[in-house]
């Protein structure tokens, strides 16, 4: 037993416990019984072998993010610290607007850093941001993150995140998208934040329906 | 006898589909006559000429089959969106001359919506994550606050789309209650080698532009047979809806997972979602084909719901919405 069950996902099980004195997170991704195995164990060992890659990265690039401790493949499991703190999902909705907008520019700060140092974290779902008591916010599940310098991967991140707050946080969508803009503006440049921008209209254009096409 | 009556009319792409249903939910008449072209996929001014052809024919066979008269009916829903325009205004011009002629509300109907509610309806679910899937659709969604909000849904073609392709590419043809997939399905059923394709999932939305280009080049360089093909097209295609409907239901903890969509007939999709749903103890069903593929009676439902909350549509409001989103449409009745 490598600890307590805390979360269920889609994609993998944490379970929270302890590895050598220390309160980790065991991220373990299970066999999804659904795929063929060996399409199952190919993506589970790429993704196992990729997240801790990309969220050391994001770590150079000045985004907190978990230490990792481990990486068992054989496993797919990947021992990593366990940040304390609330979930923005969880947060998001009850704060106050001015405070809303503060942590949505500092999302959006994040996210430029990000982008800025070529990664594409790829589920930027406010389930994925964590707010410490020390105020700060970590990013965490790296687990759909790829490198790229494309305008259209950092166009679609951008679309997700849109997309993760009109579906659960629908009636702050404006607030926070044009907060969060505002940060990754400080850390991308006007110009760059223009391009992604005018991306991020086009991927929602290319939907199958939309009002403007 | 009947509180009221709907006839609703369907005509969003190749299908041109009648259905009676009472208020209630009684499915009275369900009439289908659908569009095959002699080649390619859908060509739209075609597919609106058979429309046009059929749509006294289908209209008279329902009220046959229901053995109902014209007056009895109390209100006309239609298709308004989202679908092919051509396609679209044969059935909206149809609905309105009814409505006209009997004197009776028009209510326009979300196509999407309508899939979702059938399936309610016939399935006796509540609350389920659905997955839509068909040749121009591809979405998932769930309720909350107040609409279908669309989970994930594709950035570029639909997965019917990308399967039809593909076998019009390998040169395979449909016939009358075989379509594309189905023969896909048989072809990947001898497939036995899993063949590397891109499998693109981006956070909950999915990309299948990318998987039919690379199929179609493997096609080509006719190295692979073309069951192990159809296998490894279906088996990337289907983990990878598999994989976003798994992903909205650990995000809205719902418990049932509806299938639904012309592409829900496929057995393999049925039962890998099967068996995602059984390890979250979520019920999963998958809609019966006459009411999963497109239909009127599931527009007709839909329109019953509309009109118990008031929503009708007037002549001049009836006007097709070719890019309709399922997550505009209010839904009043929903009680989960």
């Amino acid at each position: 037993m490598i600890g307590v069950l805390i979360k269920k996902g889609a994609e993998a099980s944490i379970y929270l416990g302890e590895w050598c004195g220390r309160k980790v997170i065991f991220k373990k991704r299970l066999p999804k019984k659904y795929r063929l195995p060996e399409l199952d164990r190919a993506i589970q060992i790429q993704r196992t072998k990729h997240e801790p890659q990309l969220i050391h990265k994001a770590k150079e690039a000045g985004v907190p993010t978990p230490i990792i401790y481990m990486v068992d493949l054989e496993e797919a499991t990947i021992v990593m610290e366990y940040i304390e703190g609330k979930r923005i999902k969880d947060i998001l909705n009850d704060l106050t607007s001015e405070e809303r907008i503060k942590i949505s520019r500092q999302i959006g700060k994040l996210i430029g850093r990000l982008h800025k140092s070529g990664i594409i974290h790829g589920d930027l779902t406010t389930s994925n941001m964590i707010l410490t008591p020390e105020g700060k916010i970590a990013l965490i599940d790296f687990g759909l993150s790829e490198q790229s310098v494309d305008l259209e991967s950092r166009g679609v991140d951008l679309h997700l995140v849109k997309r993760a707050l009109a579906s659960a946080h629908y009636k702050y969508v404006n607030e926070c998208f044009n907060a969060i803009i505002e940060g990754y503006e400080e850390e991308m440049g006007s110009d760059l934040t223009r391009d992604v921008l005018n991306r991020v209209a086009e991927i929602e254009k290319r939907g199958r329906y939309v009002a403007e096409r | 006898m009947y509180e009221g009556l709907c006839l609703g009319i369907e005509s969003t792409a190749d299908d041109f589909g009648v259905g009676i249903v009472s208020f209630d939910g009684e499915i009275l008449a369900n009439v289908n006559d659908v569009y095959i072209p002699e080649r390619g996929g859908i060509h739209p001014r075609e597919a609106s000429r058979h429309h046009a052809n059929v749509a006294g024919k289908v209209i008279a066979e329902a009220f046959k089959r229901a053995g109902v008269k014209p007056k009895e009916i109390s209100i006309i829903a239609f298709s308004q969106g989202p679908g092919l325009g051509p396609c679209l205004r044969v059935g909206a011009t149809v609905a309105r001359a009814l409505a006209s002629y009997l004197n009776k509300p028009l209510v326009g109907v979300n196509h999407c919506l309508a899939h979702i509610e059938i399936g309610r309806m016939i399935n006796r679910v509540r609350d389920p994550v659905t997955l839509y899937v068909s040749g121009g659709n591809t979405i998932v969604s769930a309720f909350e606050a107040g609409r279908y909000r669309v989970f994930g849904e594709t950035l570029d073609i639909a997965i019917g789309n990308c399967l039809d392709v593909f076998a019009r590419e390998a040169g395979l043809r449909s016939e009358p209650g075989k379509p594309l997939g189905a023969v896909i399905e048989e072809l990947a059923s001898r497939g036995r080698r899993l063949v590397p394709l891109p499998y693109t999932v981006k956070g909950m939305d999915l990309s299948f532009s990318g998987l039919l280009t690379a199929a179609v080049n493997l096609l080509r360089e006719g190295k692979y047979p073309l069951e192990d093909l159809c296998f490894s097209l279906q088996e990337i295609a289907f983990s990878m809806l598999t994989e976003v409907t798994e992903r909205a239901l650990a995000h809205t903890e719902k418990r049932e997972v509806l299938l639904t969509g012309g592409v829900a007939a496929n057995k393999r999709l049925q039962e890998m979602l099967r068996v995602m749903a059984e390890e979250h103890d979520a019920r999963f069903s998958v809609v019966p084909k006459e009411y999963a593929t497109d239909n009127g009676v599931m527009i007709a439902w839909a329109g019953i719901l509309c009109y118990k909350y008031g929503l009708t549509t007037s002549i001049e409001r009836s006007f097709v919405k070719l890019k309709w989103r399922l997550d505009d449409v209010e839904v009043p009745w929903f009680e989960g």
